[in-house]
Order: C-alpha cells, then sequence, then structure tokens
C-alpha cells in the first residue's frame, strides 16, 4: 500500500512535467494552427541557459530563475513568431510541419555547439538538492513538491489568463476569427506573438524541473518531452482539463509500470523477445492508442489553395534526367577519393529515401516523420530473408516492407495531417525501441546487408555500390513519375486538393491511402535493402528520420529533384563537416537554418533552381551548346590537363552558373551580353584554372570556394545580362491570365454565354 | 461643405488576378447613411473589407476625415473609431456573449459600460451573458454584433447585410437602431439587399455592379425602374 502511494507521488510529479509541457503546445497550436515539434528542444535550451547561469556562473537561483524563464525564453519567442512563424500562414500542414522541424534541428545544433559534451560539466542540482519531507511514511524530495505544485499553478494561471484577461480571450477570439479580431480593434500579430512568449515560458519551466530529475542530457531531454506530445492529444490539442488529466494518466502509468516490473511475475519477455523497451514507449503507445480512439478528423471541405505548386516533368524530361544523372556519376565516381565516395553513397541512400516522401508527402500531402524506419525494416528484411542478396531477396524485402507500410497506415489511416504525421512518429519510435533495439534484431549492435547480386555485374567496392545506388535513384524517380502521370497518380493529387471532393466523386480515399504508404514504404525499403554493408540501428532511428523529411521539403518534396537535392544536401553536409572540422559547428545547425526559410518559398528550392532553367527548354542549339560545354570540360580533366578538382568546381560552376544564364546572353543586347560573358568567361577560368591541389588545402575550403565563385560570377553574370531586354517564352495557357480581365471583357464574355447578372 | 468623412478614390481591389472593384468613388459626409446597393458579387463586401482595411487596394486611396488612411492596418482604423460589423454574424462563436463585449474593449471603452448600454438595449442579451455566442438565434447573434456599434460611439459604421437570413421583423427591428445611431451624429456605410428597408434610413444611395459605380444619388430619388435594372441587368 505504502508503495503504491510512493509510486503514485512519483507518477504525479511526472505527470506534472508532462502537463506543463503539454499545455504549452496546447496554446500554440490553437492560436496559430502550428504543432511545435521544436516545443521540447526549446525546453533543452532553456535547461542548459539556467544551467549556465546558475551552476556555470554562479548566479543564485531566483535570480538565474528570473532571467531564465522570464527574459529569455518570452523573448525567444517572440522571436520565433516574428522570425519563423508568421511567414506561415497559407501554407499546407507539410510545410509547417517542416519549419517546425527545422527549428528543432537548429536548437539541437545549437545547445551542441555551445554545450559541447565533454562530460567534464558542473552537475544539475534539483532545487533544495537533498531536502525531503515525510509523506505517509517515505521521504518526498522537495523537487518533487515543487514540481507538483508549479503544474498547478500554471494550471490556475492559464485558466485565468485565458478566461478573465482581455489577451487571453482575444488569443481564443483569433482562433474563431482572426480578421473579426482585427475588426474589433485587436492585434493578431501581437496575440500571437504573446502565445508564443508564453509557450516558451512553459517549455523553459517544464525543462528547467525535467533537467532536475534527469540529469542535463541534450537528448532525453527533447525526447522526454516529445513524450508530453500524448498528453496534448489526448486533450484533443484544445482542451487545457483534458490535456491535464492524460498528463497525470501518462505519469501514473509510467510509475506503475516501474513498480510492478520489479515484479517476479512480471514477463521479461515476450515469444523471445525482450520487453525491456517498453517503459520507455508507454507514452508513445498512450500517444498510438489516443490518437486511434480520437474522433474521426473532419474532411477539410472545398479546395484551398495552397502557396505551393509543382510541374510534371515531360518523359523527355524525365529520361533525359535519369540517364544523365548515371552518366555523371559513372564519370565522376572514377576520380573520387574512398571516403569521399562512401559520402556520395551516403548522399544516395539518403536521396532515395527522401524520393520515398515525394508520392506520399508531395503528391498525396500525407506527412509521414519514419521514412527511415522503413528503410531500417528493409535492410533488416534484405538481412534475413534466404538468397543471400539476390534480386528476389530484394524483391521480397520491398514487398514486406510495403505490405508493414500499408498495415501501419491501416489503423492511422482517418487520421490526416498533425495526427497522421504523429502516429507515424509513434511508429517510428516503436520500431526503434522495440524492434531495432533487440539482440534478435541487430545482434552485437550491427547486422551486415548482403551486397545485391546481379548476374554477371560485380559491384562489390564502394564505386560499384555508388553506381548501383545512382542507377536504382534514377529508376525509382523515372517510376514516381511515371505514377505521377498514371491514373493512381492524379487520385494522390486528388487525395491532397481536396478529400471531399474527391470522395463524393466516387473515389476510394482509404485505398489510395493505403496505396500512398505502401509504395512509400517499398521505395524507402530499397535505400536499406542496397545498403550492402554494415549498419546499425542508430542508423534508423527515429532522431535521424528528421533531417531527412526537413531537407525533402527543403528541396521541393513535390518532385523528384527536389529528393535528390535534399538527400545529396545532407550527404554533403556531412562531408563538409568531415572535411572541415572548423565548420563542424556550421554543418550542425545548417539542416534547421535552410528549413527556417521554408515560410518564404514552401515550394522548396528546386523548383526554383529549375524556373532558372526552364527557358533553355526548346532551345536545342543553347542545350547542345551547353552540353558540350560539360563534355568539353570532362575531355580536359580525361587528359589529365585539369585536375578532378578543377574539373568538379568547373563543372558545377558551368552547370549553376553559366548555364542558366545563357540564354540571356543569347539574347542580350549588345554592350551589356559582352560584358555578362566576360563575367561568366572569368569565372570558369578562374574554377578551371586555379590549381586546387595545390594551392587549397582541405576539401572543405574548396567547396567553400566553389560557393563563392559560384555565388559572385554567377550573380553577377546575371545582374548584367537581366537588364538585357529577353524574349520571354511562356506557357500558351498562362497568357492572359495573369493579366486580370478588363470589365468590357467580362461583359464581353458573360453575353457571349448568355450569362447576365 | 466640410471634409467627408470616408472617401474611397478609385479605388481597385483584386483576389489574386482576378479584380473585382474596377475604379470606384465614393464618399460618405458626415453624419450621412449611405446605402450601398447592388446585386450579388457586385463588389459590396469586397469594397467594406477596403473601407475597413482588411483588404488592401491595389489602387486608390481610401481616405478617412481628410487623412490618407490606405494600407493603414484593420485594428489601427478600428481602434481609431471605425467600426465594421462584417458579411454573416460578426460575433466570435465560440466565446461567450461577455467576452464578446471584451473583445469590443479595444475600442477604449470600459467592459461595464458596454454591459450596461448593451443590456440596455436588448434585454435578451442579459440573460445569454454566458452562453457561447455561436448557440444564440441568428437574430440574437446579430444583436451581439451591432451592440459593439451601439455601445462604443464610433466614428463612423461599416454595415454589412445586416439582414442575412433574418426575419423582417427583426431586421426592422435592427434597422431602428442604426436609425437611432444615425441620429446621434454617426455616419454609416450600409450594404442591403433589402433596398426598400435601408432606403427608409438612408441619406444617400450608391448603386454597384460589376465593380464599378452605376448610379448614386439621394436615397428618396432612386427609383423602381433605376433599381430594377441595377438588379435584373440591363
Ligand atoms: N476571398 C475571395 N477570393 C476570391 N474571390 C472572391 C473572394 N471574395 C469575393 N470574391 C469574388 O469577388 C466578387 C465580389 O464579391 P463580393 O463578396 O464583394 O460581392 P457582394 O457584392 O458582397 O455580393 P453579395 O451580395 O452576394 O454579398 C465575386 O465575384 C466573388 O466571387
Ligand atoms: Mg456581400
Amino acid at each position: 500500500m505504502q508503495e503504491l502511494l510512493t509510486f503514485t507521488i512519483i507518477g504525479l510529479s511526472t505527470g506534472a512535467i508532462y502537463a506543463v509541457v503539454a499545455s504549452g503546445l496546447v496554446v500554440t497550436y490553437t492560436t496559430s494552427g502550428i504543432f511545435n515539434l521544436a516545443h521540447g528542444a526549446t525546453g533543452m535550451l532553456a535547461a542548459f541557459t539556467y544551467w549556465q547561469l546558475r551552476f556555470d556562473w554562479d548566479l543564485p537561483a531566483p535570480i538565474a530563475l528570473f532571467i531564465t524563464l522570464f527574459i529569455l525564453c518570452p523573448l525567444f519567442g517572440l522571436l520565433t513568431e516574428r522570425i519563423v512563424m508568421r511567414g506561415l500562414q497559407g501554407t499546407t500542414e507539410v510545410v509547417r510541419l517542416s519549419v517546425t522541424v527545422a527549428l528543432f534541428a537548429f536548437m539541437i545544433g545549437l545547445a551542441n555547439t555551445v554545450w559541447p559534451s565533454d562530460g567534464s560539466r558542473e552537475a544539475f542540482l534539483k532545487f533544495f538538492e537533498g531536502n525531503t519531507v515525510p509523506i505517509g511514511g517515505i521521504n518526498v524530495s522537495w523537487h518533487k513538491i515543487i514540481t507538483f505544485g508549479c503544474a498547478v499553478v500554471v494550471a490556475i494561471v492559464l485558466r485565468l489568463l485565458l478566461f478573465r484577461t482581455r489577451m487571453g480571450v482575444a488569443m481564443r477570439a483569433v482562433v474563431d476569427d482572426r480578421s473579426l479580431t482585427e475588426l474589433n480593434g485587436g492585434r493578431p500579430n501581437r496575440v500571437a506573438m504573446f502565445a508564443w512568449a508564453l509557450s516558451a515560458m512553459l517549455a523553459g519551466l517544464a525543462g528547467i524541473l525535467l533537467a532536475g530529475e534527469q540529469q542535463l542530457n541534450i537528448e532525453p531531454l527533447v525526447l522526454l518531452v516529445i513524450n508530453a506530445y500524448a498528453a496534448a492529444i489526448i486533450g484533443g490539442l484544445k482542451s487545457l482539463p483534458r490535456t491535464f488529466a492524460g498528463a497525470a494518466v501518462l505519469g501514473l502509468l509510467d510509475a506503475y509500470y516501474l513498480q510492478f516490473s520489479d515484479n517476479s511475475w512480471f514477463p521479461q519477455s515476450f515469444m523471445g523477445f525482450g520487453l525491456s523497451g517498453i517503459r520507455a514507449s508507454i507514452p508513445t503507445i498512450v500517444l498510438f492508442v489516443a490518437l486511434l480512439v480520437r474522433p474521426q478528423s473532419r474532411l477539410r471541405a472545398g479546395t484551398v489553395r495552397f502557396r505551393e505548386e509543382n510541374k510534371v516533368p515531360s518523359w523527355n524530361t524525365a529520361v533525359l534526367g535519369a540517364v544523365s544523372l548515371i552518366v555523371v556519376v559513372v564519370g565522376i565516381s572514377g576520380m573520387l577519393t574512398r571516403s569521399n565516395t562512401l559520402f556520395l553513397l551516403n548522399g544516395f541512400t539518403l536521396a532515395i529515401v527522401a524520393l520515398s516522401l515525394v508520392p506520399l508527402t508531395g503528391y498525396a500531402g500525407q506527412m509521414s516523420l519514419a521514412p527511415l524506419t522503413f528503410a531500417g525494416l528493409g535492410a533488416v528484411a534484405m538481412s534475413k530473408l534466404p538468397g543471400d542478396g539476390n534480386l528476389l531477396t530484394l524483391l521480397a524485402a520491398i514487398t514486406i516492407v510495403a505490405i508493414v507500410g500499408a498495415a501501419v497506415a491501416l489503423p492511422a489511416i482517418r487520421l490526416s495531417g498533425i495526427y497522421l504525421a504523429l502516429s507515424t512518429a509513434a511508429f517510428a519510435v516503436l520500431v526503434t525501441k522495440l524492434i531495432f533495439n533487440q539482440r534478435q534484431t541487430f545482434m552485437s549492435g550491427n547486422i551486415s546487408v548482403p551486397i545485391l547480386d546481379i548476374p554477371f555485374i560485380d559491384i562489390n567496392s564502394p564505386r560499384g555500390r555508388l553506381i548501383l545506388s545512382a542507377t536504382a535513384f534514377s529508376l525509382l524517380g523515372l517510376g514516381v513519375i511515371a505514377l505521377r502521370r498514371s491514373r493512381l497518380g492524379r487520385r494522390l493529387i486528388a487525395l491532397k486538393d481536396s478529400p471531399v471532393a474527391a470522395a463524393t466523386l466516387g473515389m476510394n480515399l482509404t485505398q489510395t491511402k493505403l496505396a500512398a504508404f505502401a509504395i512509400s514504404a517499398g521505395i524507402a525499403a530499397c535505400a536499406g535493402a542496397l545498403a550492402g554493408d554494415k549498419v546499425s540501428p542508430q542508423q534508423y532511428d527515429f532522431t535521424q528520420s528528421l533531417p531527412i523529411v526537413l531537407l525533402a521539403v527543403v528541396g521541393g518534396v513535390g518532385t523528384v529533384g527536389g529528393a535528390l537535392f535534399g538527400g545529396l544536401l545532407l550527404g554533403g553536409n556531412a562531408v563538409l563537416a568531415n572535411a572541415v572540422p572548423s565548420l563542424k559547428n556550421i554543418t550542425k545547425i545548417m539542416p534547421g537554418l535552410t528549413g527556417i526559410t521554408l515560410g518564404r518559398n514552401p515550394n522548396g528550392a528546386t523548383s526554383q533552381i529549375s524556373e532558372k532553367f526552364r527557358p533553355l527548354l526548346n532551345r536545342w542549339g543553347i542545350i547542345s551548346f551547353s552540353a558540350l560545354g560539360g563534355v568539353g570540360i570532362w575531355a580536359l580533366d580525361a587528359s589529365r590537363i585539369i585536375s578532378h578538382w578543377a574539373f568538379f568546381i568547373g563543372g558545377v560552376f558551368w552547370f549553376l552558373a553559366v548555364m542558366p544564364n545563357l540564354i540571356a546572353i543569347v539574347d542580350g543586347t549588345s554592350p551589356r551580353r559582352w560584358w555578362a560573358g566576360a563575367i561568366a568567361l572569368t569565372g570558369l577560368a578562374v574554377s578551371l584554372g586555379v590549381d586546387w591541389d595545390q594551392a587549397v588545402d582541405s576539401t572543405g575550403k574548396r567547396l567553400l570556394s566553389l560557393i563563392l565563385l559560384v555565388a559572385i560570377f554567377g550573380v553577377g553574370t546575371q545582374r548584367v545580362a537581366e537588364n538585357a531586354p529577353r524574349i520571354h517564352h511562356s506557357s500558351p495557357d498562362l497568357l492572359g491570365l495573369d493579366v486580370a480581365l478588363t470589365p468590357d471583357e467580362l461583359d464581353n464574355v458573360e453575353r457571349e454565354l448568355g450569362v447576365t447578372i | 461643405m466640410s471634409t467627408p468623412i470616408l472617401e474611397l478614390r478609385n479605388i481597385r481591389a483584386s483576389y489574386g488576378s482576378i479584380e473585382v472593384l474596377h475604379g470606384v468613388n465614393l464618399t460618405v459626409g458626415r453624419g450621412e447613411v449611405v446605402a450601398l446597393l447592388g446585386p450579388n458579387g457586385a463588389g459590396k463586401s469586397t469594397l467594406i473589407k477596403v473601407a475597413s482595411g482588411i483588404l488592401r487596394p491595389s489602387a486608390g486611396q481610401l481616405v478617412i476625415a481628410g487623412r490618407d488612411a490606405t494600407g493603414a492596418s484593420a485594428n489601427a482604423l478600428a481602434r481609431a473609431g471605425l467600426c465594421t460589423i462584417p458579411e454573416g454574424r460578426g460575433i466570435f462563436p465560440n466565446l461567450t456573449v461577455r467576452e464578446n463585449l471584451l473583445m469590443a474593449t479595444y475600442s477604449g471603452h470600459k467592459l461595464s459600460d458596454i454591459e450596461q448600454s448593451t443590456y440596455a438595449r436588448f434585454p435578451r442579451l442579459a440573460e445569454r451573458r454566458s452562453q457561447l455566442a455561436g448557440t444564440m438565434s441568428g437574430g440574437e447573434q446579430q444583436m451581439l454584433s451591432l451592440a459593439r456599434a451601439l455601445a462604443t460611439d464610433p466614428v463612423i459604421l461599416l454595415l454589412d447585410e445586416l439582414s442575412m437570413g433574418l426575419a423582417p421583423l427583426i431586421v426592422s427591428e435592427l434597422y431602428q437602431q442604426v436609425a437611432a445611431i444615425a441620429a446621434e451624429g454617426v455616419s454609416v456605410l450600409v450594404v442591403e439587399q433589402f433596398a426598400r428597408t435601408v432606403l427608409g434610413v438612408a441619406d444617400q444611395a450608391v448603386l454597384l455592379a460589376h465593380g464599378k459605380v452605376q448610379a448614386f444619388g439621394k436615397a428618396s430619388e432612386i427609383g423602381e425602374d433605376v433599381l430594377a435594372s441595377a438588379y435584373l441587368g440591363s
């Protein structure tokens, strides 16, 4: 009995932390419609800041607390809203969620940079460490009591704030009707800033309380707070009382499990699988259950015009792209050092994982946060299935994972948007904890995935595997484009654009969603199954999935090119970190920083880049000239006139800085086009002429020089050439519609159609 | 004549690439009640959105009391005394009646004063002060939205289709309140489909069709033929 009391108190105190975190999530979700995945990371950052002030700089606790909670946290919240979140109105849930993923990655990178984990840190102490009070015969630490008290105070303060103050009422009013709030004289932007500041304070409070219990480590702090998502979902992301109740239940479940699992009658394993991962999975399981019993999310009526749109590439472009990708990779793979080959290989593997998101997220608009989990399952299947890596094994692995993908989607199919995304996250965490972290799955920490066995071709080298993965990406990419052009592809788009309209037209939403999930899981499985090397469970961890999702969206999740761009960028980031240790810190926050800019350009980077190349279509002279240039640079390298690095830098310069400007140069007027041409030539001469191997001493600096070259000469050429008048080739069906029709024209049309208003 | 309180000069407005108002001129004098009439889709609500600052015109000027207010935010205009009751129900459905009135305090009036004046005018709302506004009847909701205009004594009042979906009896009751506000010297721009109802209250009338002003003049002088041709198409 007494034991039960002890565990109840422990449970309620854990629940109190969940409650504080979850209430912060609810505050921002209801006022701005953004589910802040970075909420836990905010708490983590606050805990570190508090530690810095309190234990490193020895400020008294009240002052350190005041500075952290009442100055820095609100400031951080204000800035987040102002700089990052405000630009997100009118974007899809996918983009909004990705931006918070970016923020998450950014903050973890920041914490890693400022507070590297070298182990020699002052301890983070509980409040009144060592003090306890006896309650019902057991000693409870003051810290636990304070934690519990904080939750009660937060509950009361939030209640009063939301229902008794004008700011609180305005927060709820903005949710109801934003423009009416303005017509009343309220300032929605200020309200949103206040909400984000409040939410950051709540996250900070929870982070500090949690660090007292758990010590100061980035990962557990961030992930434990993720657990509070379950509480927020129980509250329907809306009701604060239910959120608090959910948090209490979670805390108690955790504590009671701890108590009972110590008993001898408690099973330690199930069908040979160890159950030690269960405890850590409790919140995730609760999250999963809470998501599943949620009332069906209402379908969005009508079409919604999002700011994102992507064009479907023609077959010619697609095949040309696929072939040139393979040719380029075969061409350069001979020149790469072993380590660079491995990095590029990694980039392509990540690109395939990112590609798996294109049909699911890009076409069908369903967010998944678990692409790497399916890749991991693919790797496991490939290594466990008989056949030692022949094509049939690969096929079987893909099929199995695709079925698993559909099976996961089946219960989650009623969900949409953020709820669906969270359920895939829950799935990813469960698989990691309960399957990957098992001795049966990954013996001694890693397993080796057999190399694909293709008759007559030996791919048993890094170079071979690189070419294989590039080919696989190209083929899968073509497959995805074929899918987009098929009937199913149009259904996927319909699912994204207007589920209601699609359903009323007789489309089976469930089947379509299942197909999207299965296809996506199958593609991701390829990435794992083709690993051809030793792999470890850490590679497929849930947290590793987030940067991929992020960079796929940054690259442009609606396009195959976007997936390639995202994967290579992530791979390239690793190269940079490895090659230039001094840049390591920047590369840690890079994915986050890129993602934060998404609000300004929700289409992703590739669509922006391809926009530049679009005018080249149909200009065969210029295309041949571009290709000739590329071949010329390659020939210089092949005949040993220039080095591999000069080839690489010159080639990229040619592609990014010269080719997009060729039309402007050719079609421009006289003095300017010569100037522009001269600038481009100078840049090209520098890229090809410098002895990169001798003059610059590290890979990272060479890459940096490349970026500078493209930025300076490419933009320079563009600026000069741009002012020259140019012929615009716009698509005929766009003509006239970007100019408003005049009333007379409208009248004419109406007369012709026999319509009178 | 003194400077008009509200002036739209050559206003153009569009949603995306579709232009809806093609150069509209409109003037509301001090203390005047101007009725804005026109068929469905003429652009009346769009014009109200421009005048209230919710929608930024793509060209033209919004002048309030002689000062250029083009591009001013809706909330700043609201706090400066421009009260807008938008199309549909101008209330927050998930707030209680009392909380709805609390939102009206951005005008600078005290909640207690607003409550007092509202409950005096509409005793029915007093009984429902803790009820969620969205659960009230349409008429009660429209009373609540009009209450904001009545209790915060604005300088200008913009009304968009007060009558939508209401029984004629309630409509005339509401318009009595509008007449009362106007009698206190508030300038009013009112959009209404029921031309007859509103012309009894208005001084001036403006007829909008296809995003252009087709006719304007004294409310009493707008004849059946003009109205008919505007609504039925010429
Ligand atoms: N948010 C919007 N997006 C795109 N078009 C719009 C939007 N709101 C209105 N429109 C279009 O602008 C035109 C004018 O609409 P508006 O609402 O101003 O008309 P109205 O005169 O108020 O009509 P009603 O009497 O039916 O209320 C219509 O053709 C309408 O389809
Ligand atoms: Mg209207």
